[in-house]
């Protein structure tokens, strides 16, 4: 198991060093210093106590469909379709919210409608899922398929009424749906967005590393993933741990609303919080699978998030998109190559050990 | 009902007559072939790459990352041949930075388009920025300009016709059908995307030869990035909209076949072109014409995994030569 951590650690240091190259090598086209670059991106973010709520604020979402796409991921499934899933639970919640009376409790309405979110994003999974399982179609391509549709989808509803007369947003939700910005008990927090969903996030991301593998379903979905043909040998219903990991999967991204819709903006409009399923692709490769990885990722990409908007003035803040696919084929190259290396040289100790 | 109540719906009628009248006229028809050189380029791309084994998902970075080069270009020059070889050229090398990370660093093949993707869309704007200090779009260029100036249906579709990108992209789609019907490296593409062992047993360097085609695909998908942007005559950040995606599944619903994924990227064109007409109608009559497409992929992809059928992804898809 070391090894596994040390190739898991190498690769991670491959993508963030390819990373930062790609970093400098932007700056430098817009004739900047890295270092002063990164000082302007560190004075965004981590320099205030408003930079550090903003980049918590923008981590929660990207570490809820982080933690989706590698529930998906452990089961042998790409999960393209966080984007999707969490577009239409968006809209579910923001409804279901707006509808509640005004004396719903917190403690009811909270609960309730994560229960929406997740019931959302898991119905959108469904789909692809069951094509997948049952009938062999890859869900890359279904889930490309239901993001598309998942966007017009959400245009057709807010305007066919879920929408506020005259406007391209849903009605706010009750009071007692919000969720409460971290800034009303920290008060050097006050004015960011960072809100309680990270803790709802949190929490998913201990039980999905450490509960989940060690129920059977969750135990067999890995398995499914490493090695269908001999899990059917064993008797796993292998259709049904493919169904389930990606619909648990799209339960989870439909979580991210939580962060966007009830921590944040208190209703949804068209794109609000679009990207961060392809950004939780990005987190669930870049943490390599590990809960304290995942963090880590989740937070890098949200510091560059936020940091980009302190750079904007100099480098359009898009050039963060470039680093961030930098990071991902550099971890992903990065771990062939590391495991190449560690195949050869046990290759060399066992060679070394065994008489000819 | 009030006066102003029935005077607006007699307005309403007339506005959907008008519109129907749109959908059949030959304007639509000239509209429909205009839309669908990106995607039938763009489709194409994804044949090679497909068939020759490469999972392809940054069409649409391919895409979008050749329309901004042909349009520089284009504009730097003032020539639109020469802003045209630009695109191709982007594509290709985006098309081979892919083959060659997939291929030869063993990234997945969705990672990689993924990634792509991402660094298309980022890297338009920082470009575009660093260009023209504008982030949206690009100045207007002078596209080529071929035939009658007028509006009428005919006059564009005379335009359309003409259009010298409209033209290499047919001819080049019949090359394509053929050369991977009939050439030698066709059928070593083929074997590639099959069987990646039985084409190394047999000697093809499996290797160079997705590398090679799937640059070409690259190439192909850059002539609709030119296509594209000089339909518009400017380039504008996010133009693709999906394009890519629509032009994959039109590679899926006609089951990795070059002549059928360009018919059916007409199709879808024209899905588009009706889009266009529907415009200033009714906005949920849009949203639902532009779910279309991807709801009939879901459909063929359902049907075609039911039953065995002839129209399926190659079987090497995404394997390494030399794994498994």
């Amino acid at each position: 198991m070391r090894s596994r951590l040390e190739a898991d650690l190498l690769a991670m240091i491959i993508g963030l060093a390819l990373g930062w190259l790609a970093f400098s090598l932007i700056v430098f086209a817009y004739g900047e210093s890295p270092a002063s670059m990164v000082g302007l991106l560190w004075s965004g973010t981590w320099g205030t106590a408003y930079g550090a709520g903003q980049v918590i604020f923008k981590a929660t979402p990207i570490l809820f469909s982080g933690i989706a796409v590698q529930l998906a991921l452990r089961a042998g499934l790409f999960n393209i379709g966080a984007e999707g899933q969490m577009a239409v639970a968006s809209l579910a919640v923001a409804s279901v919210g707006a509808a509640l009376g005004p004396s719903v409790p917190g403690f009811l309405a909270v609960p309730l409608l994560l229960l929406v979110a997740a019931i959302a994003g898991a119905l959108w999974a469904l789909g692809p899922a069951l094509l997948r399982a049952r009938l062999g179609a890859h869900e890359v391509i279904s889930t490309i398929m239901t993001n598309r549709i998942a966007d017009a989808l959400v245009g057709l509803l807010l305007g066919l009424g879920l929408a506020q007369k005259g406007t391209v947003r849903t009605p706010d939700v009750a009071p007692g749906a919000r969720l409460h910005r971290l800034g009303d008990w920290v008060s050097s927090l006050q004015g960011s967005a960072a809100n309680t969903s990270i803790f709802v996030a949190l929490i998913t991301l201990l039980l999905a590393a450490f509960l989940w593998p060690r129920t059977r379903a969750g135990r067999e979905q890995l398995l499914v993933g490493q090695n269908a043909d001999a899990c059917r040998a064993e008797r796993v219903p292998v259709a049904r741990r493919v169904t389930e990991a990606l619909v648990l999967s799209g339960a989870v991204a439909g979580l991210a609303s939580s962060a966007t819709v009830l921590g944040y903006k208190g209703y949804f409009e068209q794109g609000l919080g679009a990207g961060a399923g392809f950004t939780g692709l990005a987190v669930a490769l870049l943490g390599r699978g590990r809960a304290s990885g995942m963090v880590f990722a989740a937070l890098l990409f949200g510091t560059l998030d936020q940091g980009g908007l302190a750079l904007n003035a100099t480098i359009p803040r898009e050039a963060m998109q470039i680093v961030q696919a930098v990071v991902i084929v550099a971890v992903a190259l990065g771990d062939e190559r590391v495991r190449a290396w560690i195949r050869r040289a046990s290759t060399l100790v066992s060679k070394e050990r065994s008489p000819a | 009902m009030d006066q102003e109540g029935v005077n607006a719906r007699f307005k309403r009628k007339i506005a959907g007559v008008s519109a129907l009248g749109a959908v059949l006229s030959l304007s639509m028809l000239a509209q429909t072939l205009r839309a669908s050189v990106p995607y039938v380029c763009a489709a194409q791309g994804g044949v090679l790459s497909e068939k020759s084994g490469v999972v392809n998902i940054g069409l649409e970075g391919m895409l979008l990352s050749s329309g901004l080069a042909s349009v520089a270009v284009a504009h730097s020059t003032g020539s639109a041949a020469l802003g045209a070889l630009a695109g191709v050229g982007t594509g290709a090398a985006v098309g081979l930075v892919h083959a060659l990370l997939v291929v030869k660093g063993r990234v997945d093949a969705i990672v990689s388009g993924i990634a792509l993707n991402l660094a298309a869309a980022g890297g338009t704007r920082v470009v575009l920025r660093a260009l023209y200090d504008s982030s949206s779009n690009s100045p207007a260029i002078e596209a080529f300009r071929f035939g009658s100036e007028g509006t009428s249906g005919l006059s564009m579709l005379v335009r359309t016709v003409l259009d010298p990108l409209a033209i290499v992209t047919l001819l080049s789609t019949v090359a394509l059908v053929w050369m991977l019907d009939r050439s030698r490296f066709g059928l070593r593409v083929r074997a590639c995307g099959e069987s990646p062992w039985a084409a190394t047993s047999a000697g093809v360097d499996v290797a160079r030869t997705r590398i090679a085609s799937v640059s070409l695909g690259g190439a192909f998908a850059g002539l609709g990035g030119a296509a594209l942007a000089f339909e518009q005559h400017q380039f504008q950040s996010g133009m693709s909209g999906g394009r890519g995606f629509i032009a994959l599944a039109a590679v899926i619903v006609a089951g990795w076949m070059p002549g059928r994924a360009a018919l059916a990227c007409v199709a879808f064109a024209a899905l588009d072109a009706l889009e266009g007409a529907l415009q200033g109608q009714s906005r949920a009559l849009h949203d639902v014409v532009s779910m279309m497409p991807y709801l009939a992929t879901l459909l063929v992809l359902a049907v075609l995994s039911c039953r065995e059928s002839a129209t399926r992804p190659p079987a090497g898809l995404g394997k390494h030569a030399d794994s498994g």
